[in-house]
């Protein structure tokens, strides 16, 4: 039961993030470990800006309504 | 044996399909008395509900033929970045925070004009055969093609010349829509200090939680985000000791066109500011407080239960309404664009989404559910404005020109169509609301706001509530107006760039100032301009600037709703290709005859071009006609008769030459006995 909710409470807010354009940092570095353990690792500061720049930056599409 | 338990499994959809026709049956039927709002939301949810499990199902299985052992461009390209496999469920609340905005808030409130029936009918019926269809549509080509864009997928299956056609047209939609928006937030906070108050303190806010995220507490989007809005319910209630006090109240009444200046010089200099600073914080803002509304008012509605005051059908219908003119047919069908069907989705049904979908067959849920969900959030706003008095309803959004400008007058006209209401009464709103007036007050977000201010209020009872709510509801629109409004004008800018590095490659580097400040400039300019003429259009600029809006949204979508068409033929899926080219053919329908009428009708209500020679020709004969009170004015309402006519004659231009190409490469696919779609080659998913 308390398992279930803290799963649903990592999931809200790994949704709540995703809505601002922000995936899930434990993911990235898990990706980055098992797939490419030659290449650096941005921490979690690197990993938001970058993110950030990547939503609004002109890459990413419009959005209105 | 095997039958026997599939029909059994139909059985409790079926219940739902009859529980949804009884209740469209009451709120298409019952004349007379107000009908409960309930009807209509369990109208809307239950044929949503049958449609889901069976029409998009439908599309799914036997038109798309999606395939779960395809692997998607999220796994193919993963890189923890912009290409992540997500969870369905999470990967639903980015692509409906993506697509809900001010869209479907506006046009149904725009709509009641009508009465409530029309705009529902459109909603239910649009969004199952045509606004999700396409939303599904486009996902599932994009996807299939590694996540390109809509521009891109025009180019590569119609051809170059459509592409870049097709490119400009979006770049033309994205210069009305801003400037549609920042006029409905002029149109709220013209002297409205209250409401001008808290939109200018969030500016500050956005900045300290941008520096707070950069510097403080780096990254930390959870605890400044329940900082920045605890900040935000604090300045608004500041905002109404402001109101309350003679002197700081001057300080913050602005005119229109004082607030217009201040918006463009706003877009102008937010576009060059790092996007941590501003515009992400207050991104943040709006996506949580859109979000916490958008649920507030759901169960506002649950648990009021209110009475729908508009009634069914107004005298309206036959074109002659205050709010915006013209006949149901087509203009309705503009005026609701968003929570029908918006070709705006198509930007992001090819944008984000298709990089994040873990598997093929999730589109459905994420492609359909949400646009279904946006619908959703379209029949509460319907339903918020119809619980207001229609007095007060047509008090607010009809323009000076036609009710006139004082409480007295405006009850009396009001009043003689058939909607009773005092100037006490409207009085007493504004005086409930904490405004001077209410007067005035197009666009749609002030009426939404008294609205869901009425519903919220009952939810949660307290002195003074009423005027809390309304200026929160004015926050939370003006927020995510401002936030389209400063990321649409970066994005219009690298689109302007792109369009004119066609023919000047320099103009084309994003990395030179030179080259981004004539894109900005040149994009705020467009805006600013169709903004201010607008503002000061004695006509008031909401009437014919939300039809052209609500043509080249709808126009769009008929172009990707053509792209699927075209994709299904070159699939060698001839059979199914009714699924996207009815909707497509009634677009069509709809915006080339809205288009037309809007040049050439001979009323100069409603033509653009009879407009301009009505005033032309007064002018020569050196009178003046009401509104305009000057030969100045009287300019005014000719060149953006003008104006709006050219913009109208694009969108026809654009639409045609989607069509003409689309009919040239489907005739071409026709013939062809083998697929030559461009979708990628199948990679299968790795084992998990």
């Amino acid at each position: 039961m308390f398992n279930d909710l803290s799963q649903l409470g990592k999931y809200l807010g790994q949704a709540a993030r995703l809505m601002v354009g922000m995936p899930d940092y434990d993911n990235y570095v898990e990706h980055m470990r098992t797939k490419h353990p030659d290449k650096p690792v941005m921490d979690y500061e690197a990993f938001f800006r970058e993110r950030q720049e990547a939503r609004y930056g002109g890459k990413g599409g419009p959005k209105c309504c | 044996m095997k039958n026997n338990n599939s029909l059994l499994r139909h059985l409790p959809w079926l219940l739902v399909a009859i529980l949804g026709a009884c209740a469209l049956g009451v709120v298409a039927l019952r004349r007379g008395e107000a009908i409960n709002a309930l009807w209509i939301v369990v109208a809307a949810v239950a044929i949503y509900l049958v449609a889901y499990r069976y029409y998009s199902l439908f599309i799914a299985n036997t038109v798309m033929q999606l395939d779960p052992r395809r692997a998607t461009p999220a796994v193919v390209n993963n890189d923890g970045l912009d290409y992540v496999p997500t969870n369905k469920h999470i990967l639903f609340g980015h692509h409906f925070a993506a697509i809900a905005g001010a869209g479907p808030l506006v046009g149904p409130v725009l709509a009641a004009q009508m009465g409530y029936l029309p705009g529902t009918l459109w909603l239910i019926a649009g969004v199952v055969l045509a606004g999700a269809v396409q939303d599904f549509l486009v996902l599932f080509m994009s996807t299939r093609r590694n996540g390109r864009s809509l521009g891109d997928m025009v180019r590569e299956e119609m051809g170059r010349v459509p592409g870049t056609i097709a490119l400009f047209g979006c770049f033309l939609i994205m210069i009305i829509i801003l400037a549609v928006l920042a006029l409905i937030v002029v149109k709220a906070l013209a002297d409205s200090p209250w409401g001008m108050f808290t939109v200018m303190a969030t500016i500050p806010i956005a900045m300290f939680m941008g520096v707070y995220m950069r510097y403080i507490r780096p990254g930390r989007i959870g605890e400044i985000s329940i900082i920045g809005v605890a900040l935000l319910l604090g300045s608004i209630f500041l905002g109404g000791q402001i109101a309350a006090d003679p002197s700081w109240n001057k300080i913050f009444s602005f005119t229109g066109i004082q607030i217009t200046w201040m918006l463009i010089g706003y877009g102008a200099v937010s576009a060059v500011l790092p996007v941590w600073l501003v515009l992400a914080p207050r991104d943040y803002l709006s996506t949580f407080l859109k979000i916490g509304t958008i649920i507030a008012l759901a169960i506002g509605i649950v648990i009021t239960t209110p009475l729908l005051k508009m009634p069914a059908l107004t005298q309206f219908i036959d074109g002659s309404g205050p709010v915006w003119k013209g006949g149901l047919f087509p203009f309705l069908f503009i005026t609701i664009a968003c929570g029908a069907v918006s070709g705006f989705h198509a930007l992001i049904a090819s944008g984000t989404t298709p990089k994040l979908l873990d598997n093929e067959t999730n589109a459905r849920y994420i492609g359909y559910g949400g646009m279904l969900m946006e619908s959703f959030v379209a029949i509460m706003a319907l339903v918020a404005a119809s619980v207001i008095e229609p007095g007060v309803y047509f008090a607010m959004n009809s323009p000076p020109a036609v009710v006139g400008t004082d409480v007295v007058a405006v009850a009396t006209a009001v009043s003689h169509w058939g909607f009773a209401i005092t100037p006490e009464a409207l009085q007493a709103v504004a005086h409930d609301i904490g405004e001077n007036t209410i007067l005035a007050r197009a666009g749609g977000a002030p009426t939404l706001a008294v609205g869901i201010a009425q519903i919220l209020h009952h939810v949660l009872p307290g002195e003074n509530t009423m005027a809390f709510w309304y200026h929160f509801a004015i926050l939370f629109e003006a927020l995510f107006i401002l936030t389209a409004v400063d990321a649409g004008t970066r994005a219009g800018r690298f689109m302007l760039q792109d369009l004119l590095g066609s023919f000047v490659p320099a103009l084309r580097r994003t990395e030179s100032w030179t080259a981004n400040i004539i894109g900005t400039a040149g994009c705020v300019a467009l805006w600013g301009y169709l903004l201010y003429q607008g503002v000061i259009d004695p006509l008031g600029g909401i009437n014919t600037l939300w039809p052209l809006f609500g043509i080249s949204n709808q126009m769009l979508a008929g172009i990707a709703l053509m792209l699927g068409v075209v994709v299904l033929i070159k699939m060698k899926r001839q059979r199914y290709i009714w699924v996207p080219l009815i909707p497509a053919a009634w677009l069509l329908i709809c915006t080339t005859t809205a288009g037309f009428i809007k040049l050439f009708d001979a009323n100069p209500a409603v033509g653009f071009l009879a407009l301009a020679q009505k005033y032309s020709t007064a002018l020569e004969a050196g009178q003046v006609i009401a509104p305009a009170k000057d030969a100045d004015q009287m300019h005014h309402v000719i060149i953006n008769a003008y104006t709006n006519a050219t913009l109208t004659g694009l969108f026809l231009f654009v639409v045609f030459a989607i069509l003409f190409y689309a009919i040239k490469v489907s005739i071409a696919a026709w013939g062809k006995k083998e697929r030559t779609d461009k979708e990628s080659p199948f990679q299968a998913l790795p084992d998990a």
